[in-house]
C-alpha cells in the first residue's frame, strides 16, 4: 500500500518538475512558434 | 408637374435596371445549364470557365465524390498557360493571381513568414480535413466500442465463471512475491496510465460528450486540465515503463511452460492449474504488451509533445512500402512526402488507435488482479501472497523461491 502511495506522489512530482524543466528550457509551444524579433526580412 | 416628371424619370430607371439586369442572368443560366449538361461527360469540358473549376468539380467535392485537382495541381508556374492580357482571366504581369492561389492551394507557392517554426509556411494541407473526420468518426466510434466492448465482456465472464477463488486450504503463510521497488514501478506505471487513458479520453471525446452536458465554459477548463495532466504525466509512464522493463524482463522470456499454460487456458475454465513460473503466460503477454504497445505509444507521444521536431512517418511508410505489405492488404502506396501538419496528424491516430488497443487489454489485467481472482491483489498490495495461491498459479516459482530458503545459510537472515 506504501509502495503504490509513494508512486502516485512520485507522478505527482514528476509531472510538476517535467513542466518546470520544459518552461526552464524554452519548450512551450509559444515560445516555439515566436520570433526572436520583431520584424524580420526575408527568409 | 414636377413630382410626375421625378416618377416617369423613376420608372424608365427601373425599367433599364431590370433590362440589364435580365441581360446579366441570361447568359449565366445558359451558362449554367451548359455546365450541368457537360456535368455527364466523362472528360470535363472547362472552357465556361476558362479552364477553372467548374460548377460539376463543386459538386462532386460537395458529394464527397473524389476530384481530379491535377488540372489545377500541374498548372503552375508555365506564362503559356495562363490566358491572355485581354481575358478575363488574363495575368497581370509576369505572374497571375490564379497562379498564385494556384501555388498556395498546392503547396507549390514560394512563402515567406516571419513566424518561425517548420510548418509556418505551409498555408493549405489537404489531408487535415480527413485526419480531423477520421478522428471525429471512426477513430471515436471503434475506439469507444472497443473499451465498452471490453467492459462489457469482463462482466459477463464475471457473471459466468465468478471470481477465481483459491482452491485449497489457505495456510496462513505468506511469502513474498515483488518487493517495494518492484510494487512502486508498477504503481508508477499503473497511476500514470489510468491518467493518461481518462485525460485522452477527454481529449478525444470532451466535444462530443461534455460540451453538450456541461457546456463550453466547463469544457474549456476540463480540457485544459487534461491536456496539463496528459502532457506532464507522460514522463512518469515513459520511467515507470522502463524501470518494469529492466525489473521484469528476465522473467518474461517464453518458455515451454507457457505453451502447456496457453494449451490448458491458464486453467480459467477448470481442469486443474496449469504450473508456472514467476509470470505466466497470460501475465507474460500482458507484460509484452505494456512493453511494445506503451513504447510505441511513447515514441508516437514525443512527437507529439514536441511538434514537427520528431516526425517519423514518411520515412516508415518509405520503409513499409518498400515490404510490399501495403499494398498488399489494400492500403495502396503510402504517402512518403508529407507536410509537417500530415505528420503530427499521423502520430496522433497512431498514438489513439494503439492506445485503445492497450486500454483493452490493461482492463482485463485490472480485472483479473483485483475483483477477477482471489489472492492476486494482494501481489502488489502488500507484496506478500498467500503460499496456497503461491503454489495454485505459480507452483514452479514457489518451487524456486522454496530451493533458495534452503540454500540460505541457517544464520542468515531473511531478505527484506
Amino acid at each position: 500500500m506504501k509502495a503504490m502511495l509513494i508512486g502516485f506522489v512520485a507522478i505527482a512530482v514528476i509531472a510538476v518538475g517535467a513542466d518546470y524543466t520544459l518552461h526552464q528550457m524554452g519548450w512551450s509551444a509559444a515560445e516555439q512558434g515566436a520570433s526572436p524579433s520583431n520584424v524580420r526580412l526575408g527568409d | 408637374m414636377r413630382d410626375i416628371r421625378h416618377y416617369i424619370l423613376g420608372c424608365i430607371m427601373a425599367a433599364l435596371a431590370v433590362l440589364v439586369l435580365a441581360s446579366w442572368l441570361t447568359p449565366g443560366m445558359a451558362n449554367a445549364q451548359e455546365a450541368g449538361s457537360v456535368a455527364t461527360e466523362t472528360e470535363i469540358d472547362r472552357s465556361a470557365t476558362g479552364g477553372a473549376t467548374t460548377l460539376e468539380d463543386i459538386m462532386r467535392r460537395q458529394q464527397g465524390l473524389p476530384v481530379d485537382n491535377s488540372f489545377r495541381a500541374e498548372n503552375i508556374g508555365d506564362p503559356s498557360a495562363a490566358a491572355g492580357i485581354t481575358d478575363q482571366l488574363g495575368t497581370l504581369g509576369g505572374a497571375s493571381d490564379p497562379d498564385l492561389w494556384r501555388g498556395m492551394r498546392f503547396n507549390a507557392a514560394d512563402v515567406t513568414t516571419q513566424a518561425r517554426g517548420p510548418a509556418a509556411d505551409v498555408l493549405i494541407q489537404d489531408r487535415g480535413m480527413w485526419w480531423l473526420l477520421f478522428r471525429e468518426g471512426p477513430l471515436l466510434t471503434y475506439g469507444g466500442y472497443l473499451l465498452l466492448g471490453t467492459i462489457g465482456a469482463l462482466v459477463l465472464f464475471f457473471l459466468l465463471r465468478g471470481r477465481v477463488k483459491i482452491d485449497g486450504e489457505k495456510t496462513g503463510r505468506r511469502i513474498e512475491r515483488f518487493k517495494n521497488f518492484e510494487r512502486f514501478g508498477h504503481w508508477l506505471l499503473a497511476g500514470s496510465f489510468i491518467l493518461l487513458g481518462i485525460t485522452g479520453l477527454v481529449s478525444l471525446m470532451g466535444r462530443k460528450f461534455l460540451i453538450p452536458t456541461n457546456g463550453h465554459e466547463s469544457y474549456a477548463l476540463i480540457a485544459g486540465a487534461s491536456k496539463w495532466i496528459h502532457n506532464n504525466v507522460s514522463w512518469a509512464f515513459m520511467l515507470a515503463l522502463v524501470m518494469v522493463f529492466v525489473m521484469w524482463v528476465v522473467h518474461n522470456f517464453p518458455d515451454k511452460t507457457d505453451l502447456k499454460w496457453l494449451a490448458k487456458g491458464g486453467g480459467l475454465f477448470g481442469g486443474g492449474h496449469p504450473p508456472a513460473k514467476k509470470f505466466n503466460a497470460g501475465q507474460k503477454l500482458i507484460f509484452w504488451s505494456v512493453i511494445i504497445l506503451g513504447g510505441s505509444i511513447s515514441v508516437s507521444g514525443l512527437s507529439l509533445l514536441f511538434p514537427f521536431e520528431l516526425p517519423m512517418f514518411a520515412k516508415t511508410f518509405a520503409i513499409l512500402n518498400t515490404t510490399g505489405l501495403p499494398e498488399m492488404l489494400g492500403f495502396g502506396i503510402l504517402p512518403e512526402a508529407m507536410t509537417p501538419h500530415e505528420e503530427m496528424q499521423y502520430a496522433q491516430l497512431w498514438h489513439a488507435i494503439v492506445s485503445f488497443v492497450l486500454m483493452a487489454i490493461i482492463l482485463a489485467h485490472i480485472y483479473i488482479g483485483s475483483v477477477g481472482m482471489e489472492g492476486a491483489y494482494d501481489a502488489m498490495g502488500t507484496g506478500m501472497v498467500e503460499e496456497q495461491w503461491a503454489k495454485e498459479h505459480h507452483s514452479l516459482w514457489v518451487e524456486e523461491v522454496k530451493k533458495q530458503e534452503n540454500k540460505a545459510p541457517s544464520g542468515a537472515t531473511p531478505a527484506e
